[in-house]
């Protein structure tokens, strides 16, 4: 691209009148409100759609939505999920339905937040929330385990309600 | 008079509490203490007031973290760069690189001996005051060239080429400016170049140089070339941290960078004290009759003194940095002819001291703006420059 160098009038060529509109630019600036956030005091509030962490939801009677499909598992990009699936052993409460995993985890550290086990998952059962800071002082700390994806992901009002009806 | 006069008397007890043969090593001991404290305390405020200041502008808050409002952030500083690895390259001369910090500091700091802060208030009152503080201020060359050379590090060696070339073209409209406050007063001396600004017209109007009209060109002059003596934005070309990384600072860390950091800050401390005693109007307070009042005469002098260094920050946080050739087109073409034209002026304000003051200030004034305007608009002219081709390359 060429940038089309405009000659300068004589009252921009006089150094003075640019330094005193730049000056006044300036103070403006000064008296002005601050943008900046205080970031561990005040955080900030992320919009609706925004995709943080993914976690995992229980449905309103508190069952795990997660049926262990490993859908998740196989699409998600930089492999942060790795999930083992109960095994042929049925569940005393419901019997040899819908496998809820043994265990189900998220390397934070690799997650990329792309969205693709949100968007894979048939039951509805993971998705990306609005935490977009995770910390930890340990790589371990930042595998989050079923239980604590469980935790933090909550309840999801679902409207489908599947095991009102089996 | 005692507010004025507390820090004398103070000087003088603690002079005769020592023999007589040691008085004279004693007194200088003490305002050598005094100003370094003086000095490094205003360094640690400017450094807080500068990022609070830079930060305004920039609709930030600043540091804010340590202390209420970030009031103790130049302690961490200190701290910080106290504790710091000091790596020396393995390549570069250690005895120069060493030194280099050394040698810009000593003379700066040496340059606040002959500036009057006061009434009474002037470390040594020398009959060449201005000369002796042009002659220990241009050692601040000498330290960027051996910082430069003995680093072995092309960026180091680049900046300081840029500093020793910025600071002798600037070195010039600097001193010429002065001479005009010089052909005035009549002295070389700091002490009676203040004299000479005392008293007002109607009692009023103070008589600071920089209330006329080649005294506010002068101040201006003046002042731009400051702030390319002490490589402030911006003319902070020999630094460059965004094309030479930190130029003749490169490989300097630790202490030794906290040393040409400050080095840094007491120029700036001296041209601006430089520039209040000549301009404006030195410890004198802004209305002629508060001279009079109880307040020590110090605090006017480092009341404008702040006000600078605030103008020091404001024109960082404003102007962007210039191109080499720029910098120098405009040291050469424009500064340097003012400065000259501007001591034609003084001669001529001298000379016409009998007519009505209305006609002494358009003469000045036409005098002035005239070349101002014809040089600003020779300097930035558009040229019609076509690429230029290499027979032989092509």
């Amino acid at each position: 691209m060429i940038v089309e160098r405009k000659p300068l009038t004589l009252w921009e060529r006089l150094y003075l009148p640019a330094i005193i509109g730049g000056f006044k630019v300036t103070v403006r600036h000064f008296f002005k409100r601050k943008v900046t956030m205080q970031y561990p005091e005040e955080k900030w509030v992320v919009p609706e759609g925004y995709r943080g962490a993914p976690y995992l939801v229980k449905d309103q009677a508190g069952r795990t939505k997660c049926v262990s499909c490993q859908l998740c598992e196989f699409v998600c990009p930089p492999k942060a999920i790795q999930i083992t699936p109960p095994g042929p052993q049925p569940n005393p409460e419901t019997g040899n339905v819908e496998k809820a995993p043994k265990e189900f985890e998220i390397n934070m550290l690799r997650c990329i937040y792309c969205g693709y086990c949100q968007e894979v998952c048939p039951e509805e059962a993971i998705f990306l929330m609005r935490d977009y800071a995770l910390i930890g002082s340990h790589r371990d700390e930042l595998i989050f385990n079923q239980e604590k994806l469980l935790a933090l992901g909550g309840t999801h009002q679902d409207t489908i309600q599947k095991w009102q009806h089996k | 008079m005692l507010l004025e006069t507390w820090l004398v008397q103070l000087k003088h007890w603690m002079v005769n509490l020592f023999p007589a043969g040691w008085q004279p090593g004693v007194g200088s001991l003490v305002s050598v203490t005094v100003i370094l404290g003086v000095f490094a305390t205003l360094f640690a405020v400017a450094t807080l007031l500068e990022r609070k200041g830079l930060g305004r502008i920039q609709n930030r808050p600043g540091p804010n973290r340590v202390g209420p409002w970030g009031l103790f952030q130049p302690v961490a500083d200190g701290i910080k760069m106290l504790t710091k690895e000091d790596i020396v390259p393995l390549t570069a001369d250690q005895v120069v690189h060493f030194l280099a910090p050394i040698v810009l500091l000593a003379p700066v700091t040496l340059a606040f001996a002959v500036i009057p802060f006061g009434r009474k208030l002037v470390p040594i009152d020398l009959d060449a005051g201005l000369l002796f503080f042009f002659a220990v201020g241009s050692a601040a060359e000498v330290a960027a060239f051996m910082a430069g050379w003995s680093s072995h590090n092309k960026y180091s060696l680049l900046g300081a080429m840029r500093a020793i070339a910025q600071m002798i073209s600037f070195e010039l409209p600097l001193v010429i400016s002065t001479m005009a406050v010089i052909m005035m007063s009549g002295s070389l001396s700091l002490v009676e170049i203040v004299r000479a600004q005392d008293g007002g017209v109607f009692g009023l109007i103070p008589r600071w140089h920089v209330l006329t009209p080649w005294g506010l060109a002068g101040f201006l002059i003046f002042f731009t070339a400051a702030l390319a003596e002490s490589n402030r934005s911006p003319f902070d070309l020999p630094e460059g941290e965004s094309e030479i990384i930190g130029g003749f600072m490169t490989e300097y860390s630790g202490f030794k960078y906290a040393l040409f950091f400050m080095g840094e800050y007491f120029g700036m401390f001296a041209v601006s004290g430089l520039a209040t005693t000549l301009f404006l109007g030195g410890w004198h307070a802004p209305l002629p009759f508060l001279d009079r009042t109880l307040v020590p005469s110090f605090v006017w002098f480092f009341g404008k003194l702040l006000l600078l260094l605030f103008v020091f920050i404001w024109l960082r946080g404003t102007l962007p940095r210039l191109r080499v050739d720029q910098l120098m087109n405009f040291s050469w073409k424009f500064l340097l002819p003012l400065a000259l034209i501007n001591l034609l002026v003084v001669a001529l304000w001298r000379f016409t001291a009998s007519w009505p003051l209305a006609g002494r200030w358009a003469l000045c004034l036409v005098a002035l703006a005239a070349p101002f305007v014809a040089l600003g608009a020779a300097l930035m002219r558009h040229r019609h420059w076509k690429p230029r081709h290499y027979r032989y390359a092509r």
